[in-house]
């Protein structure tokens, strides 16, 4: 019943100018309940400690060890090598900066998303610790904390078609976020401010509406809905323009 | 020569801590850098199910509920270890923190008026809920408390907040340097001037000078191997401090175990999960807690609970599995809806990472490492003992509001209470002293940590870290772990003696440039054992048990003996810890019983008052600094006997 796993892993140190990408074979015997969080710190710890990768939550909170299993760009820490066939192909997230093996570079990439979507609470309002909390419905309250749960895994861009092609495409993640600010009342920028940093190809019009990244999101998030809000939002503001 | 980063704070962390002081600091115009392992919003507090106790009394439950109950609360649940005069400024200020984040963007959820349905104490009630309150903060049961507290956002209070933390610096333009790892502190003459940090991406050394340092590296848990810690926690930044041969850990025998860690993987699922009206099960099913607890059942403090569990699997009724033996929890009752909304992230750990349906099947778990009540000890303002310029706050700190036991809900809202209050400190000295940038003590302090390098590529190999890591972890979970004995204490010090010269026979063999994950693994490694180290040597002289600390030859809270905080240093070229003591701190409700856990007392031997008087100077001569309001301004004395029925 045991089955002996083949790990075929990307190799590339971009620091060390000897390095050069190809596949390495590593053997690990499957056990019961086997994820690859465990089955990559097995590979560190008894075959290649040279092997680099990100994990940090491993529980699928944090979205670090995103990465393209037989093709696939999900999370590693949540994926049971038994949903998957004896040959395991491991490579990075295409699209990011390679750091290193398995590990790229979504910090940086999600960063910048942040600052270009000024993804922060827009209010003239100063805090006021002395006076009760501004009220909010409950059902407001959890909407607005749905569409916040993204975890920058980046599978959702690593999946993207336009991304690919576009770098400054904000990508499914990035609208994502826009929609989490519009849908706050706390939030008082405008349909136009919106329409400016939205309604463009980097924005909401670059996408093609394929879908992928509704697939791949491996919070299941209800990207397409979100999406199809803020270009509603967008298009009613070009009407009235 | 490497490079040389000047900033006015420097904060070494970017957890909700670390990023509360670097937007304190930012607000006030003040150059801030953090430092961080990973990107900010990747830090273990992002994994924060639960929620955050603050005093609102907005619920129906939670009503009548001010911020002296919430200081009660905590002071009990610490068996009396905290620091009174630390948890009240902590309770008082809950609430604004709370509000403030809900301003900046937190959608925590909120009071919906008129009837509501919860489990409480196994069974099914309806409470009304103040339509007055409609929109306000609202609150779910903690363990440990009197009233509904823990504020929350469904079950991802943590991600919520980060977030939120971390937009706001990154609205205010704070430079953040991620997959950065400090290895050392630079000071000269009892004065930190910043750090020495290797970078994570190409392996460089960088010195970074600041005017004040802050740690906010989180907790380690790691170091017990089965933890529901993030595998990043493993206390790197607490041992720098102790590097320094001057700086002391409080306290680091006090360790919580949560009842709820997933079995195999360590996963937690949330307090929360019991607050909402789970049940603990053994493996007859049988709903065992109300026997030993039959006021707070599976609600009793942390401490309590994980002892009751592991007494009720000593006495064979645990289930047994390839992984060891576990217990249930049961959740069933809950319902779907239930699961899919409030507690779907327990949903979720449970379907992909055990293969389970909790809304048909049982949980199973078992009391699991969790939180590090220990720290580096800091004074009120969050400086750090012995040293000018550094500071420390969140889990990585001993600032102590939690003395013995933390309650749940209280360490997420202590990273950003304690933010606000040393973010203000940090701020204040950072104005007051200049940035003394040293070339010199830059190239003294990176030499150290080259030479540590080159000593592990020129190791004997006799020893492996996965080895070492191994055994720490067996020995730290057999002997120091939920219950204590002399005997086993005493085998656990003379192991680590044993370990700390081990730790110097590991030798790293792939010389690859970059960030070189066999060279970042052992560079840490010595650190660990150290603060384990400080763990076993601590529980092995604390001849009592309180909270956590629970010794079978000693089964009683001792308090005319160690109504004390443990101190650890370890002086440079020291084979061990050195401990001392000092006072808890002022006392304002003298030590009493608890309400749950049971257990014995010896009552303190000279009056609170004659106890009182010692604190402030035998603290000082522990390395305590001035603070900037005298000791016992933020007390408020006698509060409490209005609320004690
Ligand atoms: C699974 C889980 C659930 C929890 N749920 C709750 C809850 O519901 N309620 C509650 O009150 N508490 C909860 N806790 C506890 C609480 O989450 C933590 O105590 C708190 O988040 C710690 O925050 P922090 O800012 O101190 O550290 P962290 O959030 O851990 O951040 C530490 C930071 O330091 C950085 N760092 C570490 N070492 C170095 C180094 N050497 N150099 C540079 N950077 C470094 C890391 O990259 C990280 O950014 C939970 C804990 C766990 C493990
Ligand atoms: S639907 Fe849009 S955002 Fe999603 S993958 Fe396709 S192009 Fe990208
Ligand atoms: S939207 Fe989903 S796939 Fe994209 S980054 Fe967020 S969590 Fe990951
Ligand atoms: S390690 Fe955090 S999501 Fe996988």
């Amino acid at each position: 019943m045991a089955r002996t796993l083949t790990f075929k892993i990307f190799r590339y140190n971009p620091y060390d100018s000897d390095s050069t990408p190809f596949l390495q074979d590593y053997k690990v015997e499957e056990t019961q309940r086997m994820n690859l969080f465990a089955a990559l710190n097995y590979i560190r710890d008894e075959l290649d400690p040279t092997l680099m990768f990100d994990f940090v939550c491993r529980a699928g909170i944090c979205g670090s060890c995103g990465m393209m299993i037989n093709g696939r760009p999900t999370l590693a820490c949540r994926t049971l090598t038994a949903d998957l066939p004896e040959v395991i192909e491991l490579l990075p997230l295409p699209y990011f900066k390679m750091l290193g093996d398995l590990s790229v570079d979504t910090g940086v990439w999600f960063r910048q998303m942040e600052e270009n979507v000024e993804s922060w609470i827009h209010t003239q309002k100063e805090f006021d610790p002395a006076a009760e909390e501004e009220r909010m419905d409950n059902e407001l309250a959890n909407k607005i904390y749905e569409s916040e749960r993204c975890i920058e895994c980046g599978c959702c861009i690593a999946g993207c078609a336009t991304a690919n092609v576009n770098a400054d495409f904000l990508g499914a993640a990035g609208l994502y976020r826009v929609g989490r600010f519009m849908m706050d009342p706390r939030d008082e920028r405008d349909e136009e401010q919106w329409f400016e940093l939205v309604s463009t190809d980097e924005g909401v019009f670059g996408c093609i509406g394929m879908m992928a990244c509704g697939d791949v999101c491996p919070k299941d998030l209800p990207l397409l809905e979100i999406m199809a809000y803020v270009r509603r939002k967008m298009s009613a503001a070009a009407m009235t323009k | 020569m490497s490079n040389i980063y000047t900033s006015d704070v420097l904060v070494i962390g970017a957890g909700l801590a670390g990023e509360r002081i670097a937007v304190a600091a930012a607000k006030e115009g003040l150059k801030v850098i953090i430092l961080s392992l990973v990107p900010p919003k990747r830090s273990h507090s992002a994994a924060a199910q639960g929620g955050m106790q603050a005093a609102l009394g907005n619920a129906a439950k939670g009503k009548g509920d001010n911020a002296t109950v919430h200081w009660l609360d905590t002071v009990k649940g610490s068996d009396w270890g905290a620091d009174q005069e630390v948890a009240r400024i902590f309770a008082d200020n809950s609430p604004i923190a709370m509000r403030e984040m809900a301003h900046y963007g937190v959608p925590w959820n909120r009071v919906k008026g008129g009837p509501a349905e919860y489990f409480i104490k196994g069974k099914k009630v309806t409470v009304e809920e103040d339509a007055a309150k409609e929109g306000l903060i609202t609150a779910r049961a903690f363990g440990g408390t009197a009233k509904w507290r823990t504020c929350y956002t469904a079950d991802g209070t943590g991600h919520s907040v980060l977030y939120t933390m971390d937009n706001m610096a990154i609205q205010l333009g704070v430079t953040v340097h991620d997959r950065m790892e400090a290895l050392g502190l630079i000071h000269a003459d009892g004065v930190c001037k910043g750090a020495v940090v290797r970078s994570l991406r190409n392996g460089s050394l960088s010195s970074y000078f600041a005017r004040a340092t802050v740690i906010a590296t989180g907790g380690y848990g790691r170091i017990y191997g089965h933890s529901t810690n993030a595998v990043i926690n493993e206390g790197t930044g607490v041992s720098i401090a102790l590097d320094t041969g001057i700086i002391p850990l409080g306290n680091m025998e006090a360790v919580q175990f949560h009842p709820t860690g997933i079995v195999p993987t360590d996963i937690l699922v949330t307090e929360g999960c019991r607050g909402d009206g789970g049940y603990l099960l053994d493996v007859d099913e049988y709903r065992f807690m109300p026997d030993y607890e039959p006021e707070k059942q599976e609600l009793a403090s942390r401490d309590v609970v994980s002892r009751r569990m592991k007494e009720h699997m000593l006495k064979g009724k645990g289930v047994h599995s390839p992984y060891g033996d576990h217990l249930w929890l049961d959740l069933r009752h809950l319902g779907a809806k239930h699961l899919h909304t409030k507690l779907r992230e327990v949903y979720d750990i449970c379907k992909y990472f055990i293969g389970i349906d909790p809304i048909t099947e049982l949980v199973p778990v078992r009391p699991t490492q969790h939180y590090s009540m220990g720290g580096i000890r800091v004074n009120k303002d969050g400086h750090v003992y012995n040293m000018k310029g550094l500071f420390s706050a969140g889990e990585a700190a001993c600032w102590d509001l939690h003395g013995f036991n933390r309650l749940g809900g209280n360490s997420l809202a202590e990273t950003i209470v304690a933010g606000m209050v040393v973010g203000k400190q940090v701020t204040a000295f950072a104005k007051a002293n200049p940035v003394e940038v040293s070339t010199s003590l830059a190239r003294q302090f990176e030499e150290r940590q080259q030479k540590r390098i080159d000593a592990l590529y020129a190791g004997s190999g006799r020893e492996s870290v996965v080895g070492i890591k191994r055994d720490m972890a067996e020995i730290l979970s057999d002997k120091v772990g939920i219950f204590r004995t002399g005997e086993g204490l005493k085998e656990a010090v003379a192991e680590f003696s044993k370990l700390i010269r081990r730790a110097d026979e590991i030798k790293v063999r792939s010389t690859i440039p970059g960030r070189n994950m066999e060279l970042t693994e052992a560079l840490k490694l010595k650190g660990m054992v150290k603060l384990g180290f400080c763990i076993a040597a601590g529980a092995e002289a604390r001849k009592e048990s309180r909270g956590a600390h629970t010794r079978d030859d000693f089964p009683a809270r001792d308090d005319a003996g160690w109504l004390n905080r443990t101190l650890a240093r370890w002086p440079e070229g020291a084979e061990q810890p050195e401990l001392s003591y000092e006072p808890v701190g002022t006392i304002d409700m003298p030590p009493g019983d608890r309400g749950y856990g049971g257990g014995q007392m010896i009552p303190m031997s000279i009056s609170v008052e004659d106890y009182n008087a010692t604190v402030d100077e035998l603290q000082k001569k522990n390395g305590k600094h001035e603070t900037m309001e005298p000791i016992n301004t933020g007390l408020k004395p006698g509060l409490w006997k209005k609320e004690v029925k």
